[in-house]
């Protein structure tokens, strides 16, 4: 099973490799297969390079959640918050809704595994859920309780 | 945590800001400013903290709690409600539901003596859940707070085994939904963060809130090391207990009234 | 003279064996899918049982695969050479049983998918991690110990790898019952003594399968197997279940003398209902009254008999498991000495648990992809002598 996996994951990685290289050659050819991404919102531009991106956001994403977990960086840069919060689509409000969302898009097409949405948030955080300013939780909150001894 | 000036909201501001020049004691002034305005004889959480979102925790930190069980009662369940919201649980207390924090009642066997109190995770300074756990996913940040890396928890639940006060919970079901700031998922191991995603904004966990809210104030947060704030003084001026003392775990969650 | 080592026959009775096997090992994989898929949610596991059946199985299997290796090491380590003939088995059960106590083990985990992760990340302060370690190290040694039985090039060093598997084999049990051992907050744990108590009661279990599987395999493939070596063997056992009884006793007897575990020894002697059955029929009348009473009984020497009392030292030795892990988790614990103490997360109270069918069919899928192994393994490579009667061990070791 595990075996399996690794061997799909191994060759899906070895497809989409050969399909980033290629694509620039044969867009024609490949379109059809191809996913068509959601546009991002907000930032005209990614926190970096889109090709950067596309090789290596695994990475990134891999280092700043040790980072963020186990020492307690909250950098947003290169958080997966940050993106979920630009490239959640339209239609579904989330990155991995639906097949045509933006993470679930490529990851399907290039046949690797995703396993961040068992326990990551796909939608950015709701505007409403948000506390109004005044309550205890925003700056008030900060208040140490039990401090009229 | 070197030349901390109290921060009692009553100390003149314009002390604070003139005699102290590191960037810490800066903040720390400004933090003042703010309480300053809110009330009188508060004491100001932010204080000690105040850690740029690039900086890592510190070992000069230790985040600790005292529950002070003489003013927890009357059944109030407050804090399992505002850790539930803030942390996405279901509040569904079967068996295989997660339960942070969680109301305990205790009744002297001999005297008849009866306590409220939260249970929640101790965060104890030398953790048999970061002990047991193979892969390192049960984990101590440098500021004490005890954590799950559930990106390689394996689930074995070898920690829940472990853990001398059931502060852990095994994720039965798939989940969604999720808050953002607070992922958690099916087969990794969990438990009570000190509301580490608010800490690291200067915030007092959930539960913290909650109770002075309601107008217990039994739960007090802050920050062991530094011996002017109103935890350490408070530790060193009363009596308080571990629970399991007997283990030796040095708990970063103490109890006054049992 | 050398004795002549052959594979098993194929004949119906080994397919159909095969079969069986082969479905019970499949419905136990099915099962785990079905827990990772669903989460734990469909098991009877809860937060306060955390581990359950699977659990049983699995701690029991890889104890006794500890113990299977005792009949080579005596061969090779004590130089019992009458033993000789059953290293190969011997080791071969090592492997498959460990095997599927881990199948079961690793298929309960909540992300069994992530095994490769327990296998590169290790905290060394963990008994766990150091479990991985001593397991995979094992099947390493004792597949090298089959070179040195199997192979002429590997027989130069057959006393020393034989020597080293044993050396190996007793700091694994010690790592298993640690496993326990180490666990502060638990009363029923936390005892330097269930290390070398899993020690003892792997040379039982180990030894009541091997016979098991010895008497199966021979009958099965219409080989000689002569009542010389059965005889002793059975003995054996009979002073191993007598250990276990010893050991089991000074548990128990330690805790009765300390106040503070009083409540521990009521539930699990006295009031702990399904605790208390799997204690005093299961493991004490069973595991330990049965097969001693048979094999201490020069009435009872037969072979159906030894199978009665190998059958009852295996089911004791289930019976234990659960009373250690199950039992040692119903129990509440103690976290406020001298407080009655009640809460909405099961405090205070002894924790139920009905295990589910996907946990049941995991833990004996385990026992089958063991057996499996073995009867699969015997028929692919010469693990068995061709005769073991009397007369051919007489001639090979003479009338001791």
């Amino acid at each position: 099973m595990m075996a399996k996996s690794l061997l799909k994951r191994g060759i899906g990685v070895m497809l989409f490799a050969v399909g980033g290289l290629l694509a620039p050659l044969s867009v024609a050819q490949a379109g059809v297969d191809v996913p068509k991404l959601p546009p991002a919102k907000g930032a005209s531009k990614c926190v970096e390079d889109t090709d950067f991106m596309r090789r290596n956001h695994m990475d990134l994403l891999k280092h700043h959640r040790d980072d963020t977990l186990r020492l307690g960086i909250r950098t947003t840069k290169h958080s997966l918050k940050g993106c979920v919060e630009c490239h959640a689509s339209e239609k579904t409000g989330s990155v991995a809704a639906n097949k045509e969302d933006f993470c679930v898009a490529c990851h399907s097409y290039a046949s690797v595994k995703l396993d961040c949405w068992g326990c990551h948030a796909t939608k950015p955080a709701q505007k409403s859920a948000q506390k109004p300013a005044g309550h205890p939780s925003a700056v008030s909150g900060s208040t140490r309780a039990g401090g009229d001894k | 945590m070197n030349q901390h000036e109290n921060a009692h909201a009553d100390k003149s501001v314009d002390t604070l800001t003139t005699d102290t020049a590191t960037r810490r004691d800066f903040l720390k002034a400004g933090a003042v400013v703010a309480g300053a305005t809110l009330a009188p004889g508060v004491l100001f959480y932010g204080v000690a903290h105040s850690r740029p979102a690039e900086e890592p925790a510190s070992k000069a930190v230790r985040w600790g709690m005292l529950i002070n069980t003489q003013k927890c009662g009357d059944g109030c369940k407050s804090c399992v409600t505002a850790c539930n919201e803030e942390n996405g649980l279901s509040g569904k207390t079967g068996p295989q539901d997660s339960q942070w924090i969680r109301k305990v009642d205790i009744r002297n066997l001999q005297t008849g003596a009866h306590h409220e109190l939260p249970m929640l995770c101790q965060h104890c300074e030398n953790p048999p859940c970061v002990d047991v756990c193979p892969t390192g996913a049960s984990m101590k940040r440098a500021d004490g707070i005890v954590l799950v890396d559930r990106h390689i928890c394996i689930g074995c639940r070898y920690c829940m085994m472990a853990c001398p006060y059931k502060a852990r919970s095994l994720v039965h079901e798939p989940l969604t939904e999720q808050k953002p700031d607070v992922p958690r998922g099916m087969g990794c191991v969990e438990a009570c963060t000190f509301c580490v995603q608010r800490v690291d904004r200067d915030e007092a966990p959930a539960c913290v809130d909650a109770c002075t809210q309601a107008g217990h104030n039994a739960m007090l947060f802050g920050n062991l090391n530094d011996a002017e704030g109103p935890i350490a003084k408070a530790l060193k001026s009363m009596a308080s207990t571990e629970v399991r003392a007997d283990l030796n775990l040095n708990t970063g969650v103490r109890y006054q009234g049992i | 003279m050398n004795i002549a080592f052959r594979e098993i026959q194929a004949k119906q009775g080994y397919w159909l064996t095969m079969l069986v096997l082969g479905a019970l090992a499949g419905a136990g994989v099915l099962s785990a899918l079905y827990m990772e898929h669903h989460g734990h949610i469909v098991t009877g596991m809860t937060n306060q049982i955390v581990w359950g059946l699977p659990h049983v199985f699995a701690v029991f299997l890889i104890v006794a695969a500890s113990g299977a290796l005792n009949v080579a090491s005596i061969a090779t380590v004590f130089g019992k050479t009458l033993y000789k003939p059953l290293n190969r088995l011997s080791a071969l059960m090592a492997l498959t049983f460990l095997a599927g106590g881990l199948m079961a083990l690793v298929l309960d985990l909540g992300r069994a998918d992530r095994l490769v992760v327990a296998m590169t990340q290790y905290n060394f302060k963990s008994i766990f991690a150091w479990n991985v370690i001593l397991y995979n190290g094992f099947f390493a040694i004792v597949i090298a110990y089959l070179w040195t039985m199997m192979d002429r090039k590997g027989s130069p060093w057959y006393k020393t790898v034989g020597t080293f598997a044993f050396v190996w084999r007793l700091i694994l049990t010690t790592g298993t019952g640690s496993i326990f051992g180490f666990l502060v907050a638990r009363e029923a744990y936390d005892a330097a003594l269930l290390a070398p108590m899993f020690i003892i009661f792997s040379f039982n279990y180990g030894l009541a399968l091997f016979l098991l599987i010895l008497m199966g395999l021979y009958k099965g493939d219409n080989r000689p197997l002569g009542d010389k070596l059965v005889n002793r063997l059975r003995s054996l056992l009979g002073t191993f279940v007598a250990a276990s009884l010893y050991f089991t006793l000074v548990y128990h007897l330690t805790n009765l003398y300390f106040t503070k575990h009083h409540g521990l020894e009521a539930f699990l002697l006295l009031e702990g209902g399904i605790h208390t059955q799997m204690f005093w029929l299961g493991q004490v009348l069973i595991g330990y009254v049965v097969p001693m009473a048979i094999l201490f009984n020069p009435a009872t020497n037969g072979r159906g008999w030894t199978v009665i009392a190998a059958v009852a030292a295996v089911l004791g030795g289930l019976a234990q498991m659960w009373v250690t892990i199950i039992g040692g988790q119903a129990y509440p614990m103690d976290m406020f000495p001298g407080y009655a103490v009640t809460s909405g997360f099961y405090d205070g109270v002894v924790n139920a648990y009905s295990p589910a069918l996907v946990e049941i069919l995991l833990g004996i899928g385990g026992v089958a992809t063991a057996v499996l192994l073995t009867v699969g393994a015997s028929k692919v490579l010469r693990f068995m002598p061709e005769r073991l009667d009397d007369e051919t061990l007489v001639a090979l070791h003479g009338k001791h």
